[in-house]
């Protein structure tokens, strides 16, 4: 299984103390890499997608520039951003 | 132990806590918590004392929020509150209500969830969505909420829920079955010969009575309520109310007699206090007269409303009253709504009111 690094968003990390910005996880696709950090952090999973399952309305990740789904697949040297949507009131 | 009264406020920011000795004259704030999510209700569990924070955030959904030590550290869980793969994914958290050993969640879309470990997980009370009228729910203002939750406070079978815009429910049975208690309730929005369907209407909130279980109070979109047979029947006791409009519904903590309400003018008239002037509307005998409390609440240019979850008592004597704003402000009475005081304001706008009192 690739070794991939994953930025994260500021507001993710507030809900989960101790979590870091920058992981490297083993992941082949993005629904792994999620599948990775809900083992280190558990829960992480229900703030990134939801039960549809699908990543959340205003959550974005990113794979090399392009918005990612659950499917979307990643290697090593994938750059993978995990980003918070323009939201809110 | 001193005497400590609590005010937990859910707003559209975060959970607030206010709190003030038995005098009530005094009051400090905390906050926001729940890093400012839009929190929906928050309530204490008296056995415990533990707080709980509904709410859902658009980014990271619904989760229930929680606090062991009176709001100083929180954490959050949403284990097991979702539904099946495929349905319609839960955008939030609405209502909670914690008794007989147990914690319940309501939600949006409207499902009722429960838990055993003191909101850790969650499991979903199937047999409110499997209720065959459920396909037909149709969701108010606020979406398909479930917004009411009353606990039978010694059967512990028996809770009624509030789902707007579906009406009144009850299980005698833990939640495996549900029959509709909607009978004697209107829907003005209905054509005149369909207003009193068996299910559907706009349950805005219900409340049990102290020491009465079988007896529950509702306001409704459309009138306000009394049933003495634990929902079977309703009776109207919007008579010499203001308007057969509003929200919230505050029952008193010993006198089953007792109600509070705050009106608005109407469903379509603005949906602020009447004529601009607020007043909480007391009956001291079950709905059959009214009296306005004026004394501190502003009487010009109250252009506020406060919503179903944003009213409540405490449990002293003589018992606190108090009323959150959709405008941010925070009114408070000690004196069982005889004269008033705003105790919090330009807080975000108040979407529910609960009290917690330690060490009386």
């Amino acid at each position: 299984m690739p070794e991939v690094t994953v930025q994260l968003p500021p507001a993710l990390l507030r809900l989960f103390p101790g979590s870091e910005p920058e992981p490297t996880v083993p992941a082949s696709s993005v629904a792994e890499i999620i599948d990775a950090l809900d083992q280190r952090w558990p829960g992480m999973r229900d703030r990134l997608c939801d039960s549809t399952p699908r990543i959340r309305r205003h959550m974005n990740v990113f794979v090399d520039g392009e918005r990612a789904t659950l499917a979307t697949p990643v290697t090593t040297t994938s750059d993978v951003f995990i980003m918070t949507a323009i939201s809110g009131g | 132990m001193a005497t400590r009264v609590l005010v937990l406020l859910g707003t559209k920011k975060g959970a607030f806590i206010l709190e003030s000795d038995a005098a009530r004259q005094n009051w400090s704030l905390k906050g926001p918590f729940c890093e400012t999510w839009p929190i929906n209700h928050v309530i204490a569990d008296p056995e415990t004392g533990t707080i709980y924070g509904a709410g859902g955030n658009e980014w990271f959904g619904p989760a229930v929020w929680k606090s062991t030590d009176f709001g100083e550290t929180w954490t959050h869980s949403s284990e097991g509150l979702a539904y099946q793969a495929g349905e319609e994914a839960i955008k939030s958290t609405w209502s909670l209500a914690a008794g007989n050993g147990r914690l319940y969640a309501g939600v949006q879309p409207a499902g009722l969830f429960a838990s055993d470990d003191d909101g850790e997980s969650w499991t979903q009370v199937q047999g409110l969505r499997a209720h065959p009228t459920a396909p037909k729910w149709q969701p108010g203002g606020a979406g398909l909420i479930l917004h009411s939750i009353v606990i039978h406070p010694e059967d512990p079978n028996q809770v009624w829920v509030g789902i707007s815009a579906a009406g009144v429910f009850h299980t005698a049975d833990g939640g495996k079955t549900w029959a509709p208690r909607n009978t004697g309730t209107r829907c003005d929005y209905l054509p005149e010969a369909e207003r009193y369907p068996e299910f559907g209407q706009c349950v805005h909130c219900i409340v049990m009575a102290p020491s009465q279980p079988n007896r529950l109070y509702q306001q409704n979109h459309c009138g306000m309520y009394r049933s003495d047979d634990g929902g079977q029947h309703w009776e109207s006791i919007e008579q010499g109310l203001p308007s057969s409009f509003g929200f919230p519904a505050v029952a008193h903590p010993r006198d089953p007699s007792t109600l509070f309400l705050m009106p608005l003018n109407g469903d379509i008239a603005g949906r602020y206090m009447p004529d601009a002037k607020a007043a909480v509307w007391r009956t001291r005998d079950g709905g059959s007269e009214w009296q306005a409390m004026r004394q501190g609440l502003p009487q010009r240019n109250a252009f506020f409303g406060v919503l179903r979850q944003a009213m409540a008592a405490d449990q002293l004597e003589p018992a606190g009253v108090y009323a959150g704003t959709n405008t941010g402000t925070l009114f408070a009475s000690a004196d069982e709504g005889e004269t008033w005081s705003d105790i919090a304001h330009h807080l975000p706008p108040i979407l529910s009111v609960e009290t917690l009192v330690v060490g009386a």
